[in-house]
């Protein structure tokens, strides 16, 4: 029997599940992939809320009193891994990439399409294994950084198959970042040059390539935790010999650049959207790439920035604060060329605008709160405590989920031909900028005066601030019922946008919302100015 | 032109005295109970005020394009085609570059003020063998520092408490007795997993890794009963796994030594 291979996609496209179905189907459309990733995102991120209300819940009475120990270890394991490689690390790469990615180059797909669909359905086995590994022996419960030796000799089958759903999501984010390079290197367009590319783009190529460099490390290092847990191996497990600062080191030189893999691309569609709706061109769109790439640098060698409490030589300390503080200079550049696109604009408030703004108040925060950590001395104090919690989710939620939920709603028209709601857009905007400081603003303070993370029970004297913490916690919860209702009234009875509603330059826009199987009737058109509001170009439009 | 530079130069001195203000009045931490916490402060202040300033400051500017530059009923069109500013990016890289440079500097000062780039000196009847490697925590030296008068504890951590054996009485308390203004010198090792030894009130905060003893040196300056805490994921009970540090005075101190030293003598 052989085997045939089609030489052109668009054969086995038009033998595809049309309608909703093709959403369920093993699709090589890099838009239904990117609506996969998304939706499949969003459903993750329903669980991963609801395990942090748990949380928070139990973080509402200084007892530990919501639910036993081992489970409450359990569910902060899964929150973390679940938000992380489930939630924030496909949706920002994975969904928005696929979606938009070939649109930008001008391509009609991406470079790779079959290894595309694996890479998306890889997801949804690993996170259900990983979901049910609590029902097997009780899931992981050594945190989401699984340092030994307590990975070592917590229950066994829980961390093998948090190992496992790790490997495989780290696959099918290699296999996303190899397919991303290639299609921004090798399918654009002739006569597109790189300096006209979207910056999303440029965010993406940044972050493919740390996601390409650093995740086979994270491989590599479970590998060998997973040979210390089943055969008994010394690598990390002291008993035997082994040295656990060293999975530190290994784990954190993913860890660490795996939160540019979930920033840097907010930062690309953070530029993709000012620009639209404040009607000016992105501000610095040279320096902005140029940030982009020394964040990636940089990126890669401050990862003992997370160890400065793990007896490192104080050479290395020192090292690291200076590299770590230094991330703040690009960093600082993306903000103020964000400040300035806005500065003599045209705002239209609205909902992908509030987020976006709500993104540069709430990151601005978590960056500052950051350059402190980065000072040796200071995180020594504050190490391993609320602070750190309060820190990151400034940067990941405050940062990240602000922008995926500002760009569903820019590119909600893109992919529906349908508008959304602003009324509810506004209020979820508001519920969820309120709810988000109420929760984690207190936690600084919290981490200061003693509160150590991954906790279930605490002193009193801390009760009053965690409770705050709890309603705001509440608040967010709520806040996706707005959210959910306007995605599922505007896909119903959503006003039609048109192709193009916010007169957007973006080689996205120029087709038809929803866009045809192969992105456009005709040829692609050439896009040399993406950002050209206020030229003659977009007084055409 | 001059009252726009004048509203500019209000709201600037504005966001300065705000954040300046703050940083002198609102009190983040905890009590101040070692040689360390001082220093630590110093620096805590610095970079609470320089963080407020550029946070009010960035704010500001957020709040004030959204609504002086928001499009209104009648408006259409689109805002300036201004694609960049050299000079201003040029500002906007090298003033932060300093801002960073000068603050990783100044964090290194407070660094070695603390100790930590200092060679450990620990006393000797806990060096067990040349060959056995000790890691450096925070090694606080105090200008009149008398090494025989250190006192030595070696802490045993373990799920899910901390043990502290005083060599020199011979016998093991469950809560760490120290005289103030005495400089502790304490080695520290894990049965089991990884721990971490916390005391707020001192700004000090060391890993208890397993096969590694580790040191950690400090001074306390107050009276007083203050948490020990774990600082990592140690398993279940890790929030219970605590213990105190009572600093007391050095008759109160000797008192304690003594009494306990002698029911082990007894026994």
């Amino acid at each position: 029997m052989t085997i045939s291979i089609d030489s052109k996609d668009s054969n086995t496209k038009s033998l595809q599940p049309k309608g909703w179905l093709r959403y369920f189907s093993f699709s090589l459309d890099h838009k239904v992939i990117g609506i996969q990733y998304l939706v499949c995102g969003f459903l993750f991120y329903l669980i991963g809320g609801t395990l942090a209300s748990a949380i928070r819940i139990e973080l509402a009475s200084p007892m530990s009193d919501f639910m036993p120990r081992d489970v409450y270890n359990q569910v902060l394991t899964l929150h973390g891994t679940i938000m992380i490689f489930l939630w924030i690390v496909p949706v920002v790469n994975g969904a928005f990439g696929n979606y938009l990615i070939p649109f930008y180059v001008g391509a009609r797909d991406m470079a790779f399409p079959r290894l595309n669909a694996v890479a998306f359905w890889l997801i949804p086995p690993s996170g259900l294994m990983l979901v049910a590994s609590y029902f097997v022996e009780g899931a992981a419960q050594a945190g989401w950084t699984a340092y030994p030796p307590l990975s070592i000799t917590t229950p066994q089958s829980g961390q093998i198959i948090w190992i496992m759903s790790v490997l495989l999501l780290g696959g099918s984010s290699i296999f996303g970042g190899i397919n991303f390079i290639a299609t921004i290197i090798k399918l654009r367009r002739p006569g597109l040059k790189l300096m006209q590319l979207p910056m999303y783009c440029w965010a993406m190529l940044g972050t493919s390539l740390l996601v390409v460099l650093s995740t086979p490390v994270l491989a590599g290092t479970l590998i060998l935790l997973s040979f210390d847990i089943v055969a008994h191996t010394g690598f990390f497990n002291p008993v035997l010999g082994g040295n656990v600062v060293v999975y530190q080191h290994l784990f954190w030189f993913y860890s660490h650049p795996a939160v540019y893999i979930m920033v840097l691309p907010a930062f690309g569609l953070v530029s993709e959207i000012l620009p639209v709706h404040s009607r000016k061109p992105l501000f610095g769109y040279t320096t902005m790439v140029f940030s982009i790439m020394g964040i990636v640098v940089l990126g890669l060698v401050v990862w003992a920035h997370h160890m400065f409490t793990s007896g490192t030589p104080p050479w290395m300390r020192l090292f690291f604060t200076i590299a770590t503080a230094f991330i703040a200079v690009p960093t600082g550049i993306k903000f103020f060329n964000w400040v300035a696109t806005l500065w003599g604009g045209k705002i239209s408030i609205n909902s992908a605008m509030l987020f976006s703004c709500g993104f540069i108040i709430n990151f601005v925060f978590g960056g500052i709160t950051g350059v402190a950590l980065a000072q040796v001395p200071f995180d020594i104090h504050v190490h391993d405590t609320y602070f750190v919690v309060a820190h990151f989710h400034y940067i990941v939620y405050g940062g990240t989920v602000f922008i995926i939920f500002s760009s569903i709603y820019h590119w909600f028209p893109k992919v529906t031909g349908k508008l959304m709601s602003e009324k509810l857009g506004i209020l979820h905007f508001a519920i969820t900028f309120i709810g988000f400081n109420l929760c984690f603003a207190p936690q600084h303070w919290l981490g200061l005066n003693g509160m150590p993370r991954r906790v279930a029970e605490y002193d009193p004297q801390f009760q009053f601030v965690n409770q705050i913490s709890s309603v705001g916690a509440l608040l967010m919860a709520i806040s996706t019922i707005p959210f959910l209702v306007n995605i599922f009234l505007s896909i119903k009875n959503g006003k039609d946008s048109g192709d193009n509603p916010w007169n957007a330059l973006t080689p996205e826009w120029l087709t038809s919302s929803p866009p045809p199987v192969e992105n456009w009737e005709g040829e692609a058109p050439l896009v040399e100015e993406p950002y050209g509001y206020g030229k003659p170009i977009s007084q055409e439009n | 032109m001059l009252n726009k530079n004048f509203y500019l130069i209000l709201i600037i001195s504005a966001v300065f005295g705000i954040s300046f203000w703050i940083g002198f009045n609102v009190n983040l931490l905890p009590v101040e109970a070692s040689i360390n916490a001082p220093i630590y402060d110093e620096l805590f202040k610095i970079l609470f005020i320089i963080g407020l300033i550029i946070f009010i400051g960035m704010t500001i500017a957020v709040i004030y394009s959204l609504f002086k530059f928001r499009k209104r009923k009648d408006q259409y069109g689109d805002g300036i085609a201004l694609e960049g500013n050299l000079s201003l990016e040029i500002v906007w890289t090298i003033i932060p570059s300093i801002i960073v440079l000068i603050i990783g500097l100044y964090s290194y000062n407070i660094y070695d003020r603390m100790g930590g780039m200092k060679e450990l000196n620990h006393s000797h009847e806990m060096m067990t063998s040349n060959t056995e490697k000790i890691w450096a925590g925070i090694s606080q030296a105090s200008s009149n520092e008398v090494t025989s008068n250190n006192l030595s504890v070696e802490v045993s951590a373990m799920q899910f408490a901390f043990l502290f054996n005083y060599p020199k009485g011979e016998f093991i308390s469950g809560e760490l007795h120290v005289p103030v203004d005495h400089k502790v010198s304490m080695k520290m090792e894990s049965k089991d997993v990884i721990h971490a030894f916390w005391v707020p009130e001192f700004r000090i905060k060391q890993d208890i890794i397993p096969g590694q003893p580790t040191i950690l040196n400090f001074t306390p300056t107050k009276v007083g009963k203050y948490p020990i805490i774990c600082a990592e994921l140690c398993g279940p009970y890790h929030g219970g796994m605590r213990a105190s540090i009572i600093v007391e005075e050095e008759s109160d101190y000797k008192d304690w030594f003594n009494k306990n030293t002698k029911t082990e003598v007894s026994l």
